[in-house]
């Protein structure tokens, strides 16, 4: 999943300070499950910023609300009449929500209430970790299950690096060597062999670095007979 | 002979070789460098320029080596992953070899984190075997990773690091066979000061046979203090440094004096030790040390091809 985390309040504050009526639109999917733009935190939000405003004898139009998911156009779609109302859209989405509303009204300011982190897992109550970067080239069953492009500091290849100290990265002791986690579970797997081999240079081309990345189905696209015939039933 | 580099004359004759580190200044000032190199010219048979060191931005190690050479010394150029993508890594090894750079150290490098600009994105294209790997293929065949042939094959001494002291231990011989199979010429390994680990490790790098297929160059650094030996032990990722060696530094009436007993016992016991091809003594923020400690241990004059 996607895990962002909120801003601080007074950056948030600052970004919304010149508008009158502010639309905060949170999400029930992956910002939900990681307590951070969900509808408890959409509430408190707008709680807090209308605790700010009394102190500063400010008067601004707070309108919380929450979407299934911020970052499909169907979802935004049904509360367009309260973004059209407003002077600005606080998304408590990960950026893609936040960029859907943007993309659909681009005549709406759109500010960020999160900052978007990581593709993670949660480990643990209130524990979130990266495991993946989008590299577009899968590579984790040749290393035990464990990405070393996400999991390594330096996205090794061929780790792990000199500064694995008792099992952890030299960036962070309370962090696991990547490497050194993947040695263990090949040597538990009976897979050692895969430490010996030379892997060489990434290709990085499917990743960022070759671009923005679109990813088109052409089986799942729709004929511009269905198109037309959806857009006239809408 | 692939190169006909100082260093590797010294490993084909067979002799022990002696290599020391330079550290170049935080300024464009090239004064410092001029002056170590005359300091310590004829007191080992190559000297590394290190590449931007713990991460803190220096004069390049390229540009020292120019002036350095000057001087009449042979350099070492490190070359790290973690601020150069395969496109420079590539053109900055021609640069080098072009102005005359006979040896490079490939390197993945140290985290930006431990330096002077924290917010520097990081690029780590490569690490330290995918770079050897490419550096090979570019001296022995000319290809480059993504197809291109060079006009020219850059003729150049391959090295790496190896650190026999980071986990798994288990697995730091092998570490080195990948290295050897990508191409490293020479290895110079981290610090020793756990001087019966790394007997075990060259046990098994022994039993591979490595030190046949690479000249394996023991590293060492000695210690001016006490305090230099905790600040190792406790704060250096994957060093060891056992609690004798650290009594001893704090023990003595003169640390600096004890730090360069120390070195010389270890340069002693390594000349001696199977299969270790010569010592890569790393005086930190220390250098002008190097000449005396070579003397000390029977290593000078340097030798001669002339």
């Amino acid at each position: 999943m996607i895990v962002a985390e909120r801003k601080p309040l007074g950056e948030i504050a600052e970004m919304i300070a010149p508008y009158e009526k502010v639309c905060v639109i949170g999400c029930r999917s992956c910002v939900a499950i990681c307590l951070a733009g969900g509808e408890k935190e959409v509430n408190m939000l707008v709680s807090a910023m209308g605790l700010l405003n009394r102190r500063t004898g400010r008067t601004q139009n707070l309108d919380g609300l929450v979407l299934e998911r911020q970052c499909e156009k169907e979802w935004v779609k049904e509360v367009e009449d309260r973004i059209l109302e407003s002077d600005v859209i606080l998304s408590m989405s990960c950026s893609l929500g936040a960029q859907t509303i943007g993309d659909m009204y681009p005549e709406k300011i759109v500010v960020p209430g999160l900052n978007t982190a990581i593709f993670g897992v949660p480990e643990e109550q209130g524990v979130w970790s990266e495991k993946c970067l989008g590299c577009g080239d899968c590579i984790i069953h040749t290393t035990g299950g464990i990405c070393p492009i996400a999991r390594c500091a330096k996205s090794m290849l061929n780790g792990p690096c000199g500064g694995s100290s008792d099992g952890h990265c030299e960036v962070n002791l309370e962090l696991d060597c990547a490497w050194y986690a993947i040695h263990e579970r090949l040597k538990l797997q009976g897979r050692l062999e895969l430490m010996d081999m030379v892997r060489p240079p990434k290709e990085w081309n499917t990743s960022h670095s070759g671009g923005r990345r679109v990813i088109v189905r052409e089986e799942a696209r729709l004929t511009s007979h269905q198109k037309r015939a959806t857009e006239e039933s809408q | 002979m692939k190169t006909g580099s100082n260093l590797e004359k010294v490993f084909e004759a067979g002799k022990f070789a002696v290599t020391a580190e330079i550290g170049p200044p935080q300024s464009a000032n090239p004064e410092p460098l001029i002056h170590h190199a005359k300091m310590l010219n004829g007191s080992a048979d190559a000297f590394n320029l290190t590449d931007n060191q713990t991460a803190v931005v220096r004069l390049s190690s390229i540009a020292s080596a120019a002036i350095i050479m000057k001087e009449g010394i042979e350099p070492v150029i490190q070359m790290t992953c973690r601020d150069r993508n395969r496109i420079a890594l590539q053109s900055d090894l021609l640069g080098a070899c072009a102005i005359g750079v006979k040896n490079v150290l490939c390197l993945t490098g140290d985290h930006q984190i431990f330096g002077n600009e924290k917010a520097a994105k990081s690029v780590f294209d490569f690490d330290s075997v995918s770079e050897l790997y490419t550096f090979n293929k570019l001296r022995n065949e000319g290809l480059q990773p993504g197809g291109n042939v060079l006009e020219e094959k850059p003729e150049v001494y391959l090295g790496c690091a190896e650190n026999p002291f980071a986990t798994p231990y288990e697995f730091r011989a092998t570490r080195l066979a990948k290295k050897v199979n990508a191409g490293a010429d020479f290895v110079q390994t981290q610090a020793i000061f756990d001087m019966d680990m790394f007997e075990l490790w060259m046990d098994e790098v022994r039993s591979r046979g490595l030190d046949k297929k690479t000249h394996i160059l023991a590293g060492l650094i000695p210690m001016k203090t006490a305090g230099a030996a905790r600040y190792m032990k406790n704060k250096v990722p994957g060093m060891i440094v056992p609690k004798r060696i650290i009594d001893r530094m704090k023990n003595a009436s003169d640390a600096a004096e004890e730090g360069i007993k120390l070195c010389v016992e270890q340069i002693d016991t390594l000349k001696s030790m199977k299969g270790v091809h010569g010592v890569h003594i790393m005086a930190v923020k220390w250098e002008e040390i190097v000449p005396r400690i070579a003397e000390m241990a029977g290593l000078l004059p340097r030798p001669s091809f002339d």
